[in-house]
């Protein structure tokens, strides 16, 4: 197991690397990979003192203050779902369960959009207001989600998922409703609909940075539970675990994490199922390495959907939601198949 | 070791237990029989911690099994349930680290530096070594029984509960289970107590039968005394000869054609 997670991981930090550095280089002014590195690396401390300042303010002021801020936001929002995406799949035994589907992005997206529309954004708590409101509207949102699709004290995964998808539009219909209720905000709204990354500064990943810390400390330290978890409720009990408390903790940490990545990136599907299952392709179900790879994975995904975004019909942005779909709908798609087929092969 | 004292349970109207007394010494292996519905699942269950009786107590080394935390219980504790483990992807060795969870801390450090020593020999001692690295999918139903009880005994407990072990097994399996059950208890002082459907099998393994009928206790005590075509033919209503085993006397029952006159009331 050690050695796996040192061999993907190092594989990943490094692809991580990279990303970063031709993410940061893609933009309407080139700036050439070897100034990138070296801007950043200026940046680093220790290391930072060896690298010679040889590049124009203009180069530096494009890196550090448009550049970097969106792509490092990327790398975070995409990280935070990820693993938000594989505890909701961990603890509810459901491979298609994630902040997404289950209708915890929309509900925190209303309670965002709802801040937004009368202006309340900084109000009462200042910068945590958004976050808060987004966690709590999206903990109600799972709650009922989970109440409605509970038989005999059981969640059968389809209706889980039916139930999720019945939120969402619910939800959605609300958002679009403030929407179009709202005359100046429009804009700002709209993007809690499909997600964007756009003309947010440094102030957002200071917000997103401790969430996404604390809920992967904390599901990480969880990784062996949900591992038990995956044999049977009963038989993680027999083997020592608190199976209700590890539950409703577990839920409400990748709530949490889901809403502080809704309330400064908007809706952005599919990140939270696609990831999981592309490191479990590689690693198999353990979530002690699926957890951490998830991280990776989804910064990294999110850093190349967000370029993607910004540049393939520049000057004209696309919805970041919009790739995440593209890519993520055929995948699911893809996953329900299987899911069939190996039914058909069982029965 | 394990004290049972005027302990009643029901659910809704239906009463599953009423006012059982029972005690367990250390060491002794106990077959738990009695009909469908004799309440012997729930008497596992109010055991395992996993419910809790409407009145009276269950007593773990003289304390009340509630008392105890999760993990703590854990280490004292095991129960292997009739369907053993699902057909997951991760590998014997694996789940078998998984029995070590109530000896980590929140990091995955086992509190037992020999952890891995205590993994190995446990493998030996199942014939699970070849399959260490094989996931619990790719495994036969016997296999992963054996992985399941390698699992238990990764937790070193003091007894251990067994839900109907052999349900799902062909009858070498059942026999190889029984005899790592068997010597298990006779190298660690293992406490032992299975429900079993088998009463033969009961019969040649068990010190002792706790014999369970509609919630009350019908007979406790040896196997000799218990395993009568009478008791059989009251609780069971199935008529019976018993005859001594050839090996070592142990009563067997030999099944006779045709049911009793006398219905249980639910037929």
């Amino acid at each position: 197991m050690r050695s796996k997670l040192t061999g993907y991981g190092i594989l990943g930090l490094g692809l991580l690397c990279i990303t970063l550095v031709i993410c940061v280089g893609f933009g309407s002014v080139s700036v050439p990979a070897r100034e990138i590195a070296a801007i950043l690396a200026h940046r680093i401390p220790v290391i930072g003192s060896m690298v010679e300042p040889q590049w124009s303010t203009a180069s530096e002021t494009i890196v550090m203050q448009v550049r970097l801020p969106r792509v490092l936001l990327g790398l975070l929002v995409g990280s935070t779902l990820a693993v938000a995406g594989a505890a909701f799949q961990g603890v509810l035994r459901n491979p298609l369960a994630d902040p997404f589907t289950l209708g915890v992005s929309s509900g925190s997206a209303v309670g965002a959009a709802v801040l937004i529309f009368f202006g309340w954004q900084f109000s009462w708590i200042g910068i945590f207001t958004l976050p808060v409101v987004a966690f709590t509207t999206g903990a109600l949102t799972l709650g009922i989600v989970l109440w409605l699709a509970r038989e005999q004290g059981k969640i059968p995964a389809e209706s889980l998922i039916l139930s999720g998808v019945v939120m969402q539009s619910f939800l959605g219909a609300i958002v679009s409703f403030l929407t179009a209720m709202s005359k100046k905000t429009i804009n700002e709204i709209m993007y809690w609909t499909m997600g964007s990354l756009n003309l947010r500064g440094w102030s957002y990943t200071a917000i997103l940075l401790p969430y996404l810390l604390a809920g992967l400390i904390f599901l990480w330290s969880q990784a062996r539970s949900l591992n038990l978890l995956a044999l049977g409720e009963k038989q993680a009990a027999h083997s020592g675990l608190h199976v209700e408390r590890t539950k409703i903790l577990t839920l409400l940490v990748a709530t949490l994490m889901t809403a502080a990545a809704v309330s400064v990136s908007g809706v952005i599907g599919f990140v939270g199922l696609v990831i999981p299952h592309m490191i479990r392709l590689f690693t198999g179900s353990d979530y002690r390495l699926i957890i951490p790879l998830s991280a990776l994975g989804g910064g990294i995904f999110m850093m190349w959907s967000d370029l993607a975004a910004r540049s393939l019909l520049a000057p004209t942005e696309i919805p970041l939601g919009v790739i995440t779909a593209f890519i993520g709908a055929p995948f699911f798609g893809y996953l329900l198949y299987r899911k069939k087929k190996v039914r058909e092969s069982e029965s | 070791m394990l004290e049972v004292k005027q302990v009643s349970k029901a659910y809704g109207k239906q009463q599953a237990l009423k006012d059982i007394d029972w005690k367990v010494k250390q060491g002794e292996f106990w077959g738990v029989i009695g009909p469908n519905g004799s309440g012997k699942s729930t008497l596992l269950n109010l055991l395992s911690g996993t419910e809790m009786a409407d009145s009276g107590e269950v007593l773990l080394l003289d304390k009340p099994i509630r008392s105890y935390r999760r993990k703590e219980l854990s280490r004292r504790l095991a129960v292997l349930q009739q369907d053993g483990l699902p057909p997951v992807s991760f590998t014997v060795r694996e789940v078998l680290e998984m029995g070590r969870y109530p000896f980590q801390n929140w990091r995955g450090a086992d509190m037992d530096e020999h952890a891995e020593h205590i993994l190995e020999d446990i493998m030996q001692r199942l014939d699970l070594t070849s399959l260490a690295d094989r996931p619990l999918s790719s495994l036969s139903g016997g296999q992963r029984q054996r992985a399941a009880l390698g699992k238990v005994m990764a937790q070193q407990p003091e007894i251990i509960l067994l839900d109907e072990p052999t349900t799902f097994l062909d009858i070498r399996y059942q026999l190889q289970f029984m005899e790592l059950v068997e010597s298990w208890r006779q190298q660690d002082g293992l406490t032992v107590i299975a429900v079993m459907h088998d009463l033969n099998l009961a019969s040649l393994y068990c010190d002792a039968l706790l014999v369970l009928d509609r919630g009350h206790v019908a007979g406790a005590g040896c196997p000799q005394q218990l395993i009568t075509p009478e008791l059989i033919q009251r609780i069971f209503t199935v008529n019976a000869y018993s005859v001594p085993h050839p090996d070592h006397g142990e009563p067997q029952l030999l099944y006779r054609k045709g049911l009793s006159q006398t219905t249980p009331d639910e037929f």
